[in-house]
């Protein structure tokens, strides 16, 4: 519940105060969102399991965030950032998929 | 959390409605986050109908595009301002040939004697009321007139004397151009008023001439000497131009 509840105080703060985010973090952001989507999908499906942690779940959601941002950030530094994100959010996307259909199944039976 | 046993839907529920702990927290926690960057960054998406977001490379490629559209944009004004500057040059060529051609059509149109003319000259009035005047004498008289630079002459108003004028006739009844002519005789003629006048007025000149037959010839120079006789155009009928 709580979690749900989160999810919408985070909308609601971010309609609300319209922040404006540093120039250098702008490549970042959307990478960023994309992975941290990823770990709530994965923990969903680990809830769903009945393998959840919460300390898995804070170290995925971080990790996830910052490998992302640091591969996008090493893509930029090589000359190579639009594609190394373009494969990033192929990778996740992928990854988000297969958890959503194992979610799927979980829920639907099917 | 509390593991809830059963199946997945049952889990669902009890972690929807069950009491909160300290796993749904965290979770919370991180997904308020996620929830407030996402939100960020659409609406940052949304805004960014300028440039901010995009990366160097797209922004390299927009400018090359950009650039090269308003290199074809340039390319294509100095084209079309070149048109224009020929079109114009070719107007004012035209513009200038027809003004030429007018001109040319007037001064020979007054050289024929095919249209009125005025401008600075003299006005000769001879008076012959012995009938004494000759054909000869006359046309001595506008030939003195030609000679100094007469561009137009008109007798009495009625012939114009042109290129192709002749005089015939005895005294008293002088005929020019198939018109018969009385005295007295006033001859208009256009061009230097004070040449022309010297002409016809010189010493054993045409005023001498014509007392010495017993007539008078006066002169009076004027600034506007209009003449209103015109000569028909006759087309030639066995002379044509040479190609020089």
């Amino acid at each position: 519940m709580i979690a749900v509840l989160g999810l919408v105080v985070g909308v609601v703060l971010g309609l609300v105060f319209e922040p404006s985010i540093p120039d250098a973090w702008q490549t970042y952001l959307p990478i960023a969102v994309v992975a941290a989507l990823d770990a709530v999908f994965g923990a969903l499906r680990a809830y769903l399991d009945g393998i959840f942690d919460d300390k898995v779940f804070a170290v995925s959601f971080v990790s996830n965030v910052l490998i992302a941002a640091l591969i996008v950030y090493l893509g930029d530094q090589l000359g190579v950032g639009g594609q190394l994100s373009t494969g990033v959010i192929v990778v996740l996307g992928i990854r988000i998929f297969s958890n959503a259909a194992a979610i799927r199944r979980h829920v639907f039976h099917a | 959390m509390p593991d809830v046993p059963g199946s997945s839907g049952r889990r669902l529920w009890s972690a929807l409605s069950g009491r909160p702990g300290r796993g749904q927290l965290v979770a919370g926690l991180l997904l308020a986050l996620l929830g407030y960057a996402a939100t960020v960054q659409i609406q940052l998406t949304r805004d960014s109908d300028d440039f901010a977001g995009q990366r160097r490379d797209n922004l390299i490629e927009l400018l090359d595009s950009l650039s090269g559209a308003s290199d074809r944009a340039e390319q294509q004004i100095s084209e079309l301002q070149k048109t224009k500057n020929q079109l114009e040059s070719s107007a004012t060529g035209d513009a200038a040939a027809l003004l030429d051609a007018q001109r040319r059509l007037r001064d020979l149109q007054i050289l024929a004697g095919t249209v009125a003319a005025k401008g600075p000259g003299i006005i000769v009035t001879v008076d012959d009321n012995q009938g004494s005047v000759t054909a000869a004498s006359l046309l001595n008289g506008i030939e003195e007139l030609r000679d100094a630079g007469a561009e137009a002459i008109e007798v009495n108003g009625t012939v114009r004397l042109v290129q192709s004028s002749w005089i015939s006739g005895s005294a008293g009844a002088i005929v020019i151009d198939g018109q018969a002519v009385r005295a007295p005789y006033v001859i208009k003629a256009i061009g230097s008023a004070h040449t022309l006048s010297e002409a016809v007025a010189f010493p054993g000149g045409f005023a001498d001439e014509v007392a010495a037959l017993g007539g008078t010839a006066s002169v009076t120079e004027n600034d506007t000497v209009e003449i209103t006789a015109l000569h028909a155009l006759v087309q030639p009928q066995y002379s044509q131009p040479t190609d020089q």
